[in-house]
């Protein structure tokens, strides 16, 4: 088998991710953390309830990107309406995988706008389910473009909720917040240092660490040496390629 | 029963300047469409709507029928952002009251439910609170003391659904994946107004789906308008999914003043149905 492209590292740390979460709903936004999700379950986390991104939950390993038309039906387990979704959030049995236009050195996230709030230089997607998701069950970010756009000291308007926000409400209101970790085209990031402040886990093979602090718009901890995010093993890649991505569209969401 | 059926026109001869306005369905998926294009040949202006956002929020913002939206998002699904409502927010041409989409879920319930407030955790900490000073919290009464956001009723003056089957005199069926939250929409309005695919036979309904699609009874509803595909573009599953096709020309016509009259007249005339 060929050795693991950048995807396919990012589809095994993002997948890591959902490690010990049990039977909890994994919600992944987007095609990487949809294809690691699939993976996690395949493998090690065989209790996660996914769903098909409308109002099923699902079993078993369907592929990524696969017109209905063109593949076998799931097994459905279950009814996932939009409001049984928000009370799942509210339950705190999730976790997300959510984007981010923008995210802080504490994980604050923003997904709502670029500029100023009443005249929005860009008007992206929303608040969507951002605060209610942060406030109330744990949260990861996935960034296939690593940029200090992306990076930045301070967002403009804060849709996720971050550790610095999450810690001056208190420890009552702040005590569902996790944000587990931020996976990126280059590295693997999480928050376990005194402060909550953002720490780099791990550079993907083949990405140095002056290229993550590079393009990254804070100062960055780390301890060196830092680690090179894990491989995917023989039996990953293989469900990868022939089982949950055939089509290769996680390649499609990061450069090579 | 009452035969509570009326034209387009009619429902929404009501509608005044100003009222708020509550729209069913999410993002691109069972929106009252036809009701919509009844609205924008409508002489009305400066509403508030509320509602998770599709394409109904694009063509009110084009139309600048517009005043104020209150939702968790704006979006068409399978393009993720709404361009015509976009270059709206992008000009600054309307007011913008973004919640958390459960929070939006919250205040619907409250108003259906004639309370004042209910209490969530979602939106501490975040800027829907800084954004939105009119936001107040609330303590809770009990030990624990807890701070939570109180989310006000949002009561509407109307509702708009969109619904697979209905009999005469409003009592509705929903055979889709998701009812949404279209029976707090309609919870929470003074004239509920609910569009369908179909009138059927009061005895159809229960002979075409399980009890539990029978969620919106006629106490809910005050007109009905038969519509025949009145969802189309948006997803009306299982009668039709979305018309992607003439939804892209749809939000590609938002680059182009003129292409955006060509469509706008031609949607308006109902004569892009169906693509």
């Amino acid at each position: 088998m060929t050795a693991a492209t950048r995807a396919e590292i990012c589809a095994v740390a993002l997948a890591e991710a959902f490690r010990g979460d049990g039977e909890r709903l994994a919600s992944p936004i987007g095609v990487l953390p949809s294809i690691a999700a699939r993976l996690a379950r395949a493998t090690f986390e065989p209790e996660l309830l996914l769903t098909d991104g409308v109002a099923s939950l699902i079993a078993g390993t369907p592929p990524v990107g696969v017109p209905a038309a063109e593949a076998p039906p799931p097994v459905v387990e279950g009814w996932l309406p939009y409001r049984a979704i928000f009370d799942l959030v509210w339950s705190g049995r999730r976790h997300v995988i959510m984007g981010a236009s923008q995210i802080d050195r504490y994980g604050n996230q923003n997904i709502a706008l670029i500029g100023d709030p009443k005249k929005p230089k860009a008007a992206l997607l929303g608040m969507r389910g951002a605060p209610g998701n942060t406030i109330n069950h744990t949260t990861s970010y996935w960034v296939p473009a690593h940029s200090r756009r992306v990076f930045v000291p301070k967002v403009d308007v804060v849709t996720g909720v971050g550790y610095d926000r999450a810690r001056a409400l208190g420890p009552r209101a702040s005590r569902f917040h996790e944000i587990r970790c931020v996976v990126t085209n280059l590295a693997v990031l999480d928050f376990a240092t005194p402060s909550n402040a953002m720490r780099l886990v791990s550079v993907h093979p083949g990405v140095k660490v002056a290229d993550v602090v590079e393009a990254t718009g804070f100062p960055l901890f780390f301890e060196e040496p830092v680690p090179e995010t894990r491989a995917p093993t023989a039996e990953e890649l293989r469900l990868l390629r022939e089982i949950i991505d055939p089509r290769g569209l996680g390649a499609k969401e990061v450069a090579p | 029963m009452r035969d509570k059926r009326v034209s387009h026109d009619d429902a929404v001869a009501g509608l005044r300047d100003g009222m708020t306005i509550g729209i069913g369905g999410w993002g691109s998926r069972r929106k009252p469409m036809s009701l919509i294009r009844a609205i924008l040949r409508s002489p009305v202006k400066d509403l508030t709507v509320v509602t998770y956002g599709g394409p109904d929020v694009g063509l009110l913002c084009a139309a600048g029928k517009l005043r104020r939206l209150i939702t968790g998002f704006v979006s068409l699904d399978s393009i993720p952002l709404e361009p015509h409502y976009r270059a709206a927010r992008e000009r600054g041409a309307i007011e913008v009251t973004e919640y958390d989409e459960g929070m939006l879920q919250w205040g619907l319930y409250a108003a259906a439910l004639r309370l004042p407030f209910l209490p969530t955790r979602a939106g501490l900490g975040s800027d829907v609170m800084t954004l939105n000073p009119e936001l107040r919290t609330v303590r809770s009464p009990y030990d624990d003391g807890e701070e939570l956001v109180a989310v006000p009723a949002l009561a509407l003056d109307v509702a708009i659904v969109h619904v697979h089957r209905c009999d005469a005199s409003g009592n509705a069926q929903l055979l889709g994946p998701d009812p949404f939250f279209d029976d707090l929409f309609l919870g929470a309005a003074q004239r509920r107004v609910v569009s369908t695919e179909r009138v059927v036979a009061t005895e159809a309904l229960a002979a075409g789906g399980p009890l539990s699609s029978l969620k919106i009874h006629r106490g809910m509803v005050d007109a009905v308008v038969e519509a025949p595909r009145g969802a189309h573009f948006t997803d009306c599953t299982p009668d039709y999914g979305r018309d992607e096709a003439l939804q892209q020309r749809y939000a590609r016509a938002a680059a182009d003043p003129a292409a955006w009259n060509a469509f706008y007249e031609a949607y308006l005339a109902g004569t892009l149905e169906p693509a």
